[in-house]
């Protein structure tokens, strides 16, 4: 029976390189796919390519591209990934130019457009509230729907080596080879379901070999440091082997899958994906071999034909600034600070829209504000605050403040650090599929 | 005892909804997590200052359970001003809840 070897080369933006390398080396893959798109991530790109229409692709494409390219040998495997981001064209040309630099050509790559759907989404409705995208007016940066297969699996047929989507749907860059691969129909429902949560359990790379899972002395995990990303053997039947490559640290067992098969999942009966609505409730997961989890039982329904959009718009400034107080009386000096904040950015007028005063290492972090007794005292805390304000200069302005606490504030504070950025909100919307016609466009390198 | 000495879990998130998985190290152990671990307890844990809607799916075959709670996350990770934005250590936390013996 054919299998197919697909293995995970990142799980977001920031990922490592050098287990992708090592999978791509020793992996036997088909396949290597990058995951590298936060809802953030793609507005922050949407708003870089305002600003130079060569740019608006993942920023680490060229290490990663650098890295990874050399490693593929007789054009396997071939490379999947959305880290084309706001500019897929503009993606594919730089590999390009990067794969001739480096003696890596000749390469097919394919970059999909057409999820950029911002010239249309004005008179669609925003799913909280239930205004339309159109009332965002100039503060509107982004709107990508998040789309499936089709797109992928036809570059695929047309030979690509590279295929670079923007906003795919992360599992769908998983599920198209297997579509490609095996032949499945697009109303195969069950294989669908199937192939999608091969890609939900891949798509975060090491969540599912034994990253983000280690709790001493509970949960070990064996050499982190060197954690291996994990790599599927899939059948035609759409059952899966999640897996790692031997002598790579982390582990692969039945914990590691069930938290990552949860992982950020609602009713595990409707997983809402662009090619069909996937069923996880009666997965079944069995440890077969060290570090070998067999995987089956998901299956799926039909499609809404709906696509979900991924709306960005301009949503004021974060103003941030955190403070030390250590020793004796800690606690109360933190409290005293966040106090003196607030009013002194009150009196200042309304510019502060919302505010947030805390102690890291007493409440910042849990949602309940627990009291402290004197003799539960930590050693040290950190007051932080935090405010949403309509400009730039406003939350400058609450940096300032906090810094302002070594000189004008309760005694012994230290080690002030400070941060401003944009803040970029993010909604959803919904949009017919049938609005959102999408291409393949081949770079030849 | 604590629910972590039983039981192990994960936070997602999706906008402003917060999910956690609660999985048992032993399937025996299932049953006694499927009667502590209930919405309303859940709801209690995370205290006055948590707003947020519990609502609890089970996958008996995994000796898992997934709680997803709506309005947990202060408007999402890219709005929120939580120094913890995404609710990633909203997990631990959970598992500090005390379970029958």
């Amino acid at each position: 029976m054919k299998t197919v070897r697909i293995g995970a080369g990142a799980g977001f933006s920031g990922d490592r390189i050098e287990p992708a390398v090592e999978l791509a080396e020793k992996g036997e893959l088909d396949y290597l796919v990058f995951e590298c798109l936060a809802e953030r991530t793609m507005a922050l790109a949407q708003q870089a390519r305002l600003e130079n229409p060569d740019a608006g692709f993942d920023p680490l494409l060229e290490r990663r591209m650098r890295a990874i390219l050399p490693a593929i040998g007789g054009r396997k495997p071939r490379i999947i990934s959305n880290m084309g981001a706001a500019n897929p064209l503009g993606a594919a040309r730089r590999i390009a130019e990067i794969a001739r630099e480096l003696g890596c050509a000749p390469l097919r790559i394919a970059a999909v457009t057409g999820d950029d759907v911002l010239d249309r989404i004005s008179d669609y409705k925003l799913e909280d509230g239930g205004s339309l995208v159109g009332a965002l007016g100039e503060r509107l940066v982004s709107a990508n729907a998040y789309v499936g297969v089709g797109p992928i699996v036809a570059a695929l047929e047309d030979g690509a080596d590279i295929v670079i989507c923007g906003r795919a749907s992360d599992t769908a860059l998983f599920l198209a080879p297997l579509v490609h691969e095996f032949g499945w129909a697009m109303d195969d429902w069950q294989s669908l379901g199937r192939g999608t949560l091969v890609g939900h359990l891949l798509e975060c790379s090491a969540q599912v070999s034994g990253g983000y899972f280690a709790d001493p002395g509970v949960k070990e995990v064996p050499n982190p440091a060197h954690i291996g990303f994990p790599l599927a053997e899939i059948s035609e039947d759409g059952n899966a082997v999640i897996t790692k490559l031997p002598g790579t640290g982390g582990c692969v067992t039945r914990a590691t899958c069930a938290e990552q098969l949860l992982y950020e999942i609602h009713d595990p009966a409707r997983y809402y994906q662009p090619d069909v609505i996937a069923d996880f409730s009666n997965v079944m997961l069995s440890e077969i071999g060290p570090d070998r989890v067999a995987v089956s039982g998901a299956t799926g329904v039909a499609a809404s034909g709906q696509l979900k959009v991924s709306v960005g718009y301009r949503d004021g400034w974060l103003g941030e600034g955190q403070i030390s107080y250590a020793g004796a009386n800690c606690v109360a000096r933190g409290n005293l600070a966040l106090a003196i904040l607030e009013e002194r950015l009150a009196v200042k007028g309304s510019s502060v829209l919302e505010s947030r005063g805390e102690l890291i290492g007493l409440n910042a972090v849990s949602p309940g504000v627990r009291a402290i007794s004197p003799a539960n005292e930590p050693p040290e805390v950190r007051a932080r605050f935090a405010a949403r304000c309509a400009s730039r200069e406003d939350a400058e302005r609450v940096a300032d403040e906090v810094e302002s606490l070594y000189l004008c504030g309760p005694a012994g504070g230290g080690g002030v650090t400070r941060r401003v950025r944009e803040i970029i909100g993010i909604a959803s919307a919904f949009v017919p599929a049938d609005r959102v016609p999408l291409s393949v466009q081949i770079v030849v390198a | 005892m604590r629910l972590h000495e039983i039981a192990h879990a994960r936070t997602g998130d999706k906008g402003d909804i917060s999910n956690i998985s609660v999985v048992a190290y032993r399937q025996d152990d299932f049953a006694l997590i499927e009667k502590a671990v209930t919405e309303v307890r859940v709801a209690a844990h995370f205290g006055t200052g948590f707003n947020g809607e519990v609502k609890r799916y089970l996958l008996p075959q995994l000796g898992a359970l997934n709680l997803v709670i709506t309005g947990a996350l202060s408007g999402g990770v890219t709005r929120s001003l939580a120094l913890d934005a995404h609710g990633k250590c909203l997990s631990s936390i959970l598992l500090e809840m005390e379970i029958g013996a």
